[in-house]
């Protein structure tokens, strides 16, 4: 479809039921992971007496702001797992619920500006290989091959000095991916309750049996907490902490140009990611604030830094506008890598600090934490990220290939 | 752009200091009698709460001082700023929540 | 698609803002076109009788100016010259000779040549900002600065007057418009810390009163003369006065985007300020009282107008209805324009009555006309007041959000504040001035003379501002005789409809910001100033009381959440408002702002520091090819001629393991430790003890984080009992620096101990091989360079043969005999050139990082960072020797944790190719041989294959005569003799795993 069209979206979405007094599993945040899982539960366990809750507009948190990056080139084993598990489940995604969300497998250049990028990037190419994600490691030339407006010249402060390219990777509508999940879990009997903060548990022991909210109380077999941004407050409710830490991180869109970035674009270096949209705008982001900040927004100078990079990488876009900026809450581990599994709260589970991996984690981040939520244990893909790594010392060290500035 | 009162250089740009987490978790006084449960909660486990909390900034391109403050972490207002050697001034408890043995 | 629009308007023979004395040609799309110098190139266009502009984005419709000002959805042109810049609005373009557009529809065009042009930065703490300069804003910013406050005063537009400049005949302060606007500006910049900066939007506000601006500078820009285009303003306010206007809202009817339907303020701006007529033969239609001052200057200048008035006829003497007619107006009410007669162009209106409810009351008639005026009502532009979380709410008599709480040290007045009378505009901007100034300790002048009355509460100033604007009609659609919406434009600029939020709402959305991304109306270049409130207004008409419970709180300008009323079973009680909708977030920027203005001045070498030695003009002289280690250039080695970089580092590294080389290590990290304590400090620290390092002796430390991970090292030298020489990475320096200074001032300030980087400070040139001892004997004659009189680790302070005090050190990265020359800063180059001097007769060989990585590598010494990756602790490095296992020291309770006991940690090996010439890629993978099964490394495997470790440094040994590589394998020691696989680009190769050492295990070519 060309830039000068549109898709129409379904007639249909999601009813707006008031919340009954019970359901069997209650997933609080209603953003792409507790959309996914609650899809994930009613498809592949039968479990459908389930609300999703989300405090706002359902799908408002990092989901609506996230700048869409999908790829599954992480470093390690487990993170190569669930992420390229997930990239699979982004291709059949269109046929599986019915909704054609724009993803566009245009691959993903990760660069390289130094010697030790060159061999952090071989590193992580040869295990993506071995794992059986697609890698390859691409000269300076292949990398203006691949987008052609680059600059790859030595007048820039740290030349480009080739990159990891991964053709699988690519991006897709953030909204659309939300929505596709909502309908249908809706459709199998999900109910997605939204305006309904979650301000309470219910305990009976050391076991959770319901939610207090403001839309009065909901009782529930079990509780999954799915709210980036909002986690640590949850689980302090819950009377037990996650190790994570909450900070902004900021994206913009330029308005729409004519089509001239065919792919995706990463430097840690330099600190950029950029990637040009369906309809035209440029769409940007870099690090996150340092400070710990719940405010949805972050500070202009981490705009205005990323944006020196972007224009000696990309002189194309020099006179490109920035249209709009915004700000998300995203969950950071000191490993960049998740939470995902049970917590000290008998039948109520976690999924959490995925920092600025969780847009692409989507698919199977539902598929995992529903079988844990059905399982009351782990699915393989989350054995490694539970909490008890942080005890034994099994990190799991993703701050290289995360590619965000924490 | 929020403005950080150093006690010792007064107010400047936050684009001036280093951030540093959470307040108030001093290094356990012998990291040999802890557990591997209780040495973990150390490391890796810090307040994250949306409100009032106290944390650590280094006034790294002037002074070079650590200091607390307590700041707002949604509205990112800075209610207290204080010296190391003084006691968090809005009264609110220093130890960090207290967790239970973590789960699988 | 730019055909000619017909209608009949053109310029004013007398009026308007303009230089009639400059006229300005320009050219659109290959025809060239007059104005004056005063004109935007709409309002040139305008005069020019041409409204139409580019189609729509998606539906290809023709389209028309619909606004004078940033709001417009339509006017959109690139400017062609060296850097084409699209999607730039014309209503905000201003006219200059020689200006060339091409009329864009929607889409921009990027330009991929060089934008030549400079961008700059400025910075500055005010004490008042006055963001705006109508009425509300100027009168602010005289009186805050009349008491001597540093005021900076900014306005988009390349005038000051705002509004001011389309009512130019009304009197302001016992004066006409212009000049008052002209004596106040006057007297503002006579004023010594006053700044008046015009073409400069502000666009974003931040905490702390922190604003970010950018000022245009097309009128003195000049890419040769070296004078910016562009400077992107850094604003550091202690009071702010937002006095920013408000937008008119259109009015949403079938074909309402047709050439020619414009904002009525619009149309009276055009007539105003740039005496161009749009149209001769117009139909008026509002919902309220201020579209009626078009209608008069519509009148004066000849044109004829029937005014459809949505609201029910108001019998009154005093009524802008009767006041029309008195003047010879056709004036209809309770009537609506229901469709648009013309689709490159209006050429008639149909207009029907309408009933209380809105719903058509009669059949359409057809009036002929050229121009449409509308006016919705207003929205007072409240974006930079909720960029800062400002609240809103919303005033059903002003149908409009408007600020309900002020963001602290910020003031609100004028028409963005919803006060719509221009005195009282003065009045309320006046009084923002005097508090401004007396907030910022530079009481106004006026103050002094009871100038502050006491000021009426603010339920009597909005009963005031009510009584100013009048009756609104919120009119949020007007029915089309067929009974089609899909030609209700809501959203112009992003194609989208009435049908379209119907859609949204059928689909089971109910939050405005769900509409929004459904529709995608107001994600376009105006960011919803022309459709926003419409949206909203409609969605308040296609949701039931019912719907109200499902719409999320949060957004700005809603109602409490607890506001809702309930009838008895529990429902909303009432319709939605537009308060129990709220509206989308505001963000900067409040108008689109170049990204190379963002990023200004820091491109090419200043995008980042580049750190020298002093001897660096000495390598690029002798060809040193050259690294980046964090901001650093350090020589990487040193091609002679006809050399690549292997024959190179071949040449180098013979001639430091059999003759003498040198070497520039002055950018590693330098940092003194003093204290009583420093001692102590050294040896919490460090992984190994320092308490007993004797002065004058050095030692080799490690340092992890609390998790147990190698994250710095080098060594230490002993100056004294109490003070210490540390060295670090290079990369690895202001890291380190700032560990010690957290650990030292936040854990144990009971320490004596200062610390002071000085890696600036000192210049080292390492002189490294078998000869080496000859030429220290020569530049350091005073020193006792024998093997007894000078050991392994120490280190002599002395005079050079040139004077030059120098510390001189044995310490060896290559584990040959070497010396480490440190001098002050200043003597780097001098003694570079000395060390080359003197080592000439032994043919002494300058060499760079690459030799160095080599050397250290057959000597199995790893680098921080290339052999560690933050998950590696000194045990997987083989370096238990540097473990204490008595002392306390920082890390050393993570190494007793699971992952750090149990078997299969990657550990520090060597790794030889079977074929001894084969350079295996650094980052290969390994594997064991069975870990493949029938993977051949076509493609990819079909299930995961196992690695075993990775190559982290690579290299051609001379001293070895063949390849050999570092690698961390799991139980790598246990692995010695096994043959792994190395893993590569599709490729396999057989290696060996042997002990990490290659190469003078015993270190006996260390002391030479």
């Amino acid at each position: 479809m060309s830039q000068r069209e549109l898709p129409q979206h379904p007639d249909f979405l999601w009813t707006n039921p008031d919340p009954k007094k019970s359901y069997d599993v209650v997933i609080v945040g209603g953003g792409g992971h507790g959309l996914a899982t609650a899809y994930n539960l009613a498809k592949h366990h039968g479990i459908t007496n389930v609300a999703v809750l989300d405090k706002g507009w359902l799908a408002g948190g990092n989901m609506a702001r996230n700048t869409t990056i999908i790829r599954s080139n992480y470093l390690w084993d487990e993170s190569a797992a669930i992420y390229e598990t997930s990239l699979k489940l982004w291709e059949t995604m269109q046929e599986d619920l019915g909704y054609d969300v724009f993803f566009s497998q245009r691959g993903v250049l990760n660069l390289a500006h130094t010697m030790q990028d060159e061999r952090d990037s071989v590193r992580r190419v040869e295990a993506n290989r071995l794992n059986g994600v697609d890698a390859e490691w691409v000269t300076p030339q292949q990398v203006k091959e691949l987008c052609p407006i680059i600059n790859i010249n030595d007048d820039i402060r740290y030349p480009v000095m080739g990159g990891t390219y991964q053709p699988r990777a690519g991006i897709a509508k953030h909204d659309w991916v939300a929505w596709a999940y909502a309908r249908r879990a809706n459709e199998m009997g999900v109910d997605l309750i939204q305006n309904c903060e979650v301000t309470g548990f219910v305990m009976d022991g050391d076991r959770v049996v319901g939610v207090e909210t403001n839309r009065g109380r909901i009782n529930a077999g079990k509780v999954a907490l799915a709210a980036a941004g909002y986690t640590s407050v949850l689980a302090d409710m819950a009377g037990f902490r996650v190790p994570i830490q909450s900070h902004p991180l900021q994206a913009l869109v330029s308005e729409l140009h004519e089509i001239v970035h065919p792919t995706v674009v990463m430097s840690n270096h330099v600190h950029v990611y950029v990637s040009q949209a369906h309809k035209g705008e440029l769409v940007m982001g870099a690090g996150v604030d340092a400070y710990n900040g719940y405010g949805q927004r972050g500070s202009f100078h981490v705009i205005e830094h990323q944006m020196a990079a972007a224009v000696e990488l990309f002189p194309i876009f020099a006179r490109a506008h920035l249209l709009r900026t915004w700000g998300g809450v995203v969950d950071v581990t000191l490993d960049a890598s998740p939470v995902m599994g049970l917590t000290p709260v008998d039948q109520m589970y976690v999924n959490c600090g995925w920092g600025t991996g969780g847009f692409k984690a989507v698919p199977a981040a539902g598929l995992a934490y529903a079988h844990t939520i059905a399982h009351d244990e782990p699915h393989p893909l989350n054995r490694g990220y539970g909490l008890d790594r942080f005890v034994t010392g099994a990190l799991i060290d993703e701050h290289g290939a995360a590619a965000v500035a924490h | 752009m929020m403005v950080i009162p150093c006690p010792f250089c007064g107010p400047r740009n936050e684009t001036e200091y280093t951030y540093g987490g959470q307040a108030h978790v001093a290094y356990p006084e012998n990291p040999d009698a802890l557990t591997d449960e209780q040495w973990a909660q150390f490391l890796f486990y810090r307040d994250n709460p949306r409100g009032s909390y106290a944390e650590r900034w280094q006034h790294s391109a002037g002074c070079r001082k650590w200091f607390n403050a307590v700041r707002n972490t949604h509205t990112y207002e800075i209610t207290h700023v204080y010296r190391l050697d003084q006691a968090r001034p809005d009264g609110l408890p220093k130890a960090p929540l207290a967790t239970k043995e973590v789960g699988a | 698609m730019t055909q000619h629009q017909n209608h009949h308007g053109g310029r004013l023979e007398r009026g308007g803002r303009l230089d009639r004395d400059q006229p300005i040609g320009f050219t659109i799309d290959g025809t060239a076109l007059t104005g004056y110098a005063g004109d935007t190139l709409a309002s040139a266009l305008v005069a020019n009788g041409r409204l139409r502009v580019g189609d729509s984005i998606y539906l290809r419709r023709p389209r028309g100016v619909l606004s004078a000002g940033v709001e417009e959805p339509n006017a959109f042109v690139r400017v062609n010259g060296e850097h084409n810049e699209s999607m730039l609005p014309a209503t905000t373009l201003e006219l200059r000779d020689g200006l060339d557009v091409t009329l864009l529809d929607g889409i921009g065009v990027l330009d991929d040549r060089p934008d030549r042009n400079e961008y700059d930065k400025m910075h500055v703490h005010a004490d008042v900002a006055v963001i705006g300069s109508g009425p509300a804003g100027l009168a602010a910013a005289k009186e805050a600065a009349s008491g001597g406050a540093r005021v900076v005063l900014f306005e988009q537009d390349f005038e000051l007057g705002g509004s001011l400049l389309s009512d130019p005949t009304i009197t302001v302060a016992d004066q006409g418009a212009l000049d008052y606007v002209a004596s106040v500006r006057a007297e503002l910049e006579a004023a010594p810390e006053v700044t008046v900066l015009t073409r400069t939007c502000v666009f974003g506000s931040y905490d702390n009163n922190f604003l970010v601006a950018l000022e245009k500078r097309d009128d003195v820009a000049s890419a040769e003369g070296g004078v910016s285009r562009q400077r992107l303003w850094h604003v550091t306010a202690g009071q702010v006065v937002l006095a920013v206007g408000a937008f008119e809202r259109p009015i949403v009817f079938s074909d309402n985007d047709v050439p020619g339907v414009m904002l009525a303020s619009a149309v009276k701006t055009y007539v105003e300020r740039w005496a161009a007529l749009p149209g001769r033969d117009v139909v008026l239609f509002t919902t309220n009282d201020s579209a009626y001052e078009t209608a008069r200057c519509l009148t004066k200048a000849g044109a004829t107008v029937t005014v459809i008035d949505a609201r029910p006829e108001v019998k009154a003497a005093t009524s802008a209805q009767e006041g029309a007619r008195r003047a010879g107006l056709t004036v209809r009410t309770a009537s609506a324009v229901v469709g648009i007669e013309g689709s490159e162009g209006v050429t008639g209106a149909f207009v029907a009555s309408i009933d209380d409810a809105g719903q058509l009351a009669g059949d359409a008639e057809l009036i002929a006309c050229d121009l449409v005026a509308v006016s919705g009502g207003w929205t007072p532009n409240v974006s930079l007041h909720s960029q800062r979380q400002g609240q809103l709410a919303w005033d059903d008599v002003l149908s409009g959000f408007v600020p309900s709480a002020g963001v602290k040290n910020q003031f609100v007045v004028g028409a963005g504040n919803g006060t719509y009378d221009t005195d009282d505009c003065l009045i309320e901007g006046a009084r923002a001035g005097r508090g401004a100034a007396a907030a910022a300790g530079f009481p106004a002048s006026s103050s002094a003379d009871g100038g502050d009355a006491v000021a009426e509460s603010a339920e009597v100033w909005r009963a005031r501002q009510h009584r100013a604007a009048g009756t609104v009609r919120p009119l949020w659609a007007v029915p089309a005789p067929d009974g089609s919406l899909d030609t209700h434009f809501v959203d112009p600029h992003r194609d989208n409809t009435a049908a379209d939020v119907l859609r949204a709402t059928g689909a089971g959305m109910r939050s405005v910001e769900h509409v929004k991304r459904y529709t995608s109306i107001s994600t376009g270049i105006d960011q919803g100033k022309i459709g926003g409130v419409n949206t909203i207004g409609l969605l308040t008409q296609l949701l039931s009381g019912n719907d109200t419970k499902a719409i999320p709180s949060g957004q700005p300008g809603q109602d409490a959440a607890d506001a809702v009323e309930l009838t008895a079973s529990g429902q909303p009680a009432r319709r939605p408002t537009p308060g129990t909708i709220g509206t989308t977030t505001f963000r900067a920027p409040f108008t689109p702002v170049a990204f190379t203005a963002l990023a200004g001045r820091g491109r090419g070498a200043l995008f980042d520091a580049a750190r020298t030695s002093p001897a660096h003009s000495w390598h690029v002289e002798h060809g040193a090819r050259f690294e980046d280690v964090g901001q650093w250039k350090r020589p990487w080695f040193y091609p002679q001629e006809g050399e690549d970089m292997d024959a190179a580092v071949a040449r180098e590294c013979r001639a430091a393991r059999e003759g003498v080389a040198f070497m520039d290590a002055t950018t590693l990290g330098k940092i003194e430790i003093r204290g009583a304590d420093a001692p102590e400090f050294l040896n919490r620290m460090y992984t190994n003890p320092f308490l007993k390092l004797p002065v004058g002796k050095g030692r080799y430390g490690v340092m992890c984080t609390v998790s147990g991970m190698v994250f710095d090292d080098g060594v230490t030298l002993r100056l004294a009992d109490d003070r210490f020489f540390m060295t670090t990475t290079t990369g690895g320096a202001a890291k380190v620096l700032d560990w010690l200074e957290e650990w030292s001032q936040t854990e144990w300030p009971e320490l004596d101990v200062t610390l002071s980087s000085v890696t600036e400070q000192w210049s080292t040139v390492a002189v490294v091989g078998p000869r080496s001892r000859e030429v220290i004997a020569k530049l350091a004659p005073d020193l006792d360079v024998s093997k007894e009189g000078f050991g392994f680790m120490e280190f002599r302070e002395t005079t050079l043969a040139s004077g030059i005090d120098a510390r001189v050190c044995r310490i060896t990265f290559s584990g040959e005999l070497a010396y480490e020359i440190n001098v002050p800063r200043w003597y780097g180059l001098k003694v570079w050139e000395d060390v080359a001097a003197a080592g000439e007769e032994f043919d002494i060989t300058p060499y760079g990082t690459e030799t160095m990585h080599v050397l250290r590598a057959e000597k199995a010494f790893p680098i921080v960072g290339q052999e560690t990756d933050g998950t590696v602790t000194p045990h997987d490095l083989g370096m238990d020797w540097v473990v204490s296992k008595t002392k306390e020291f920082i890390g050393k309770r993570s190494f007793s944790r699971a992952a750090f006991t149990e078997p299969g940690r990657k550990q520090l090996v060597s790794v030889l190719p079977l074929d001894h010439t084969l350079r295996l890629p650094e980052g290969a993978q390994l594997v064991e041989p069975d870990a493949l099964g029938d993977y051949t490394g076509e493609g990819l495997p079909t299930a995961p294959i196992a690695m075993v470790g990775f190559v982290t440094s690579s290299y051609h040994s001379q001293a070895l005569g063949r390849s050999f590589a570092l690698a961390l394998v799991k139980d790598g020691p246990t692995r010695v003799g096994q043959t792994l696989l190395a893993s590569f680009g599709g490729k396999f190769a057989e290696v060996e795993v042997r002990e990490p050492v290659l190469y003078d295990k015993e270190g006996a070519r260390r002391d030479g």
